[in-house]
């Protein structure tokens, strides 16, 4: 083995570091690239009277309404009244997808008993249900909760039986070997195997809950972004669509980029095909 | 009877297909008294791997007597180490959890055995590496020292170094007879290199296919270290050849037979 001394150390280390500082700058280049384009060739064809005002104002507009927006307090409160509605509903349906996934994922006879009917429930689009809830639980926070929960339970029970279900036989039978008890079968192996799809199940998840959030808030709703926007529209406030549109997508990213950050802290030891 | 002894006696195994029942293994005859280093050989469908299976207790669809220290073996047990082919370690853990596993490495005693176990198999300086930093000969270093934590009477290898290059074998069979004479764990060695087995056994026991049997058993009268370029060496080594090419040519008959 080379040995290296402790001066020789750190200056790999400081090379890496700018290296790596580097290749965040040119990945968030080139990941903007697109986007910053788009947004130019919007303005410009926008000053020049190509686009209608009214159906689809100027990025700047859009800035100058945000603003205001965001300064008079406005989207912060619907914002809040948005975020926890997305986040209970998640918990709650993202929670019992991993607590069913996990289940039927480990017995072969839950699997027979209960799969079948969960398959059918998932391809029931959210617009079909919607008015049924809000028949059942009314316009509160019930119906919008169930909605938002029941979108967010599919990915992670697929994602969850999944990563039960991909556990390597081989390894399995090392553990048979080195006599493991359950509850290391279920810290060490199992869980473990099944982390990289739960992870995938709970990024699903969030973006669905916000998918669902939307209709419910659009529903029959007196706060939230998803009101904000139908309010706006049914005013033909564009300006304010985009703004909601934009916090939307914000937020959506945000979660994203925190859910993939633990997932690669936890996932460490992962050794995939990152592409080239 | 000392300790320990590994004792098979009219061991017969057949696997049902829905279409035919084939002889795994027939009438196989073994006694393999503790310390020893056993190595097998034969031709692939021998059943030399379902052999070690049934030690393993991994298989206990059989009929005949294994018994280890006079108990029956009915399935797996720490007593009996088992290195596969592959090296098999979690991907997920690092060196030194890898070779603990169910074991906590906050236990002082368990972390002392594998800082111990880590110098035995020259991994110093990885006991926080992941396997997918590893080589493939370091990985199989890894699942020995896995093995050895627990202690084990008897240590069943499946062709361990079958996917190592030359130099990474030579290497890893150095290391396996210094915990052999260091632990007086009793080997079982599969294989299918004949170096390799008359390198390394004490017995050489050659096994036959269709029906999977014992075909005899030779003993290696030399001492250690061996060499491989010594004239003792390559007497065995053409010995264990002749035995083996019988066992080819009588395969060779009942196959044309057929």
């Amino acid at each position: 083995m080379v040995s290296l001394t402790n001066k020789e150390v750190q200056t790999r280390a400081n090379k890496q570091s700018i290296r790596s500082r580097r290749e965040y700058w040119r990945k968030l280049a080139l990941g903007s690239l697109l986007p910053v384009l788009l947004v130019i060739v919007w303005e410009v064809a926008g000053r020049n009277g190509l686009l209608n005002p009214l159906l689809l104002p100027t990025p700047s507009i859009i800035v100058t309404e945000f603003l205001y927006l965001w300064q008079h307090g406005q989207l912060l409160k619907h914002l809040e009244v948005s975020v926890w509605r997305a986040l209970a509903g998640f918990l709650l349906g993202g929670g019992l997808g991993l607590l069913f996934g996990v289940l039927v994922g480990f017995s072969y006879k839950t699997q027979q008993l209960l799969d079948p009917t969960f398959q059918m429930l998932r391809m029931l689009p959210h617009l079909a249900v919607a008015p049924l809830f809000i028949l059942w639980f009314g316009f509160d926070e019930t119906s919008k909760l169930l909605l938002i929960a029941k979108g967010s339970f599919f990915p992670l029970y697929v994602n969850a039986f999944l990563g039960i279900r991909s556990l390597d036989a081989k390894l399995f039978e090392v553990a048979k070997v080195l006599q493991f008890k359950k509850w290391n079968l279920l810290t060490k192996l199992i869980i473990p195997s099944a982390l990289p799809h739960i992870f995938l199940g709970i990024r699903l998840s969030l973006g669905i809950a916000w998918v669902g959030l939307v209709v419910a808030e659009m529903m029959g709703s007196t706060e939230g972004i998803g009101f904000l926007i139908n309010d706006a529209r049914s005013m033909s406030i564009v300006a304010t669509v985009f703004a909601g549109i934009i916090i939307f997508a914000i937020l959506g990213k945000l979660t994203d980029a925190l859910v993939l950050s633990i997932e690669r802290k936890t996932l460490r030891w992962h050794n995939n095909f990152t592409g080239r | 009877m000392s300790k320990n002894t590994l004792v098979i006696e009219n061991l017969n195994k057949v696997f049902t297909t829905p279409n035919e029942q084939v002889i795994a293994l027939k009438n196989v005859e073994l006694t393999v008294e503790q310390g020893e280093f056993l190595t097998v050989i034969g031709p692939s469908g021998c059943g030399k791997s379902t052999l070690l299976k049934i030690i393993a207790g991994l298989d206990v669809d059989y009929t005949g007597k294994v018994e280890l220290d006079n108990k029956a073996i009915y399935g797996p047990s720490l007593q009996k180490g088992f290195i596969f082919q592959e090296p098999r370690l979690f991907p997920w853990l690092t060196v030194e959890k890898n070779i603990a596993g169910d074991r906590s490495l906050k236990d002082p005693t368990i972390k002392q055995q594998v800082a111990e176990l880590i110098k035995l198999v020259k991994l110093e300086g990885f006991e926080k590496a992941y396997p997918r930093e590893l080589s493939g000969g370091m990985a199989q270093r890894v699942s020995i020292a896995r093995a050895l934590l627990r202690n084990p009477a008897i240590l069943l290898l499946d062709e361990p170094f079958g996917a190592l290059d030359a130099f990474t074998r030579s290497h890893m069979q150095e290391v396996l007879l210094n915990i052999w004479q260091t632990n007086k764990t009793t080997m079982i060695f599969v294989t299918h290199d004949l170096d390799e087995a008359v390198f390394l056994g004490q017995r050489v026991i050659i096994m036959n296919p269709r029906p999977g049997h014992i075909k005899s058993i030779l003993p290696i009268d030399l001492s250690f270290p061996r060499k491989r370029s010594s004239l003792g060496f390559q007497e065995m080594r053409r010995a264990v050849l002749n035995e083996f090419e019988k066992v080819e040519e009588e395969t060779y008959t009942i196959g044309a037979g057929i």
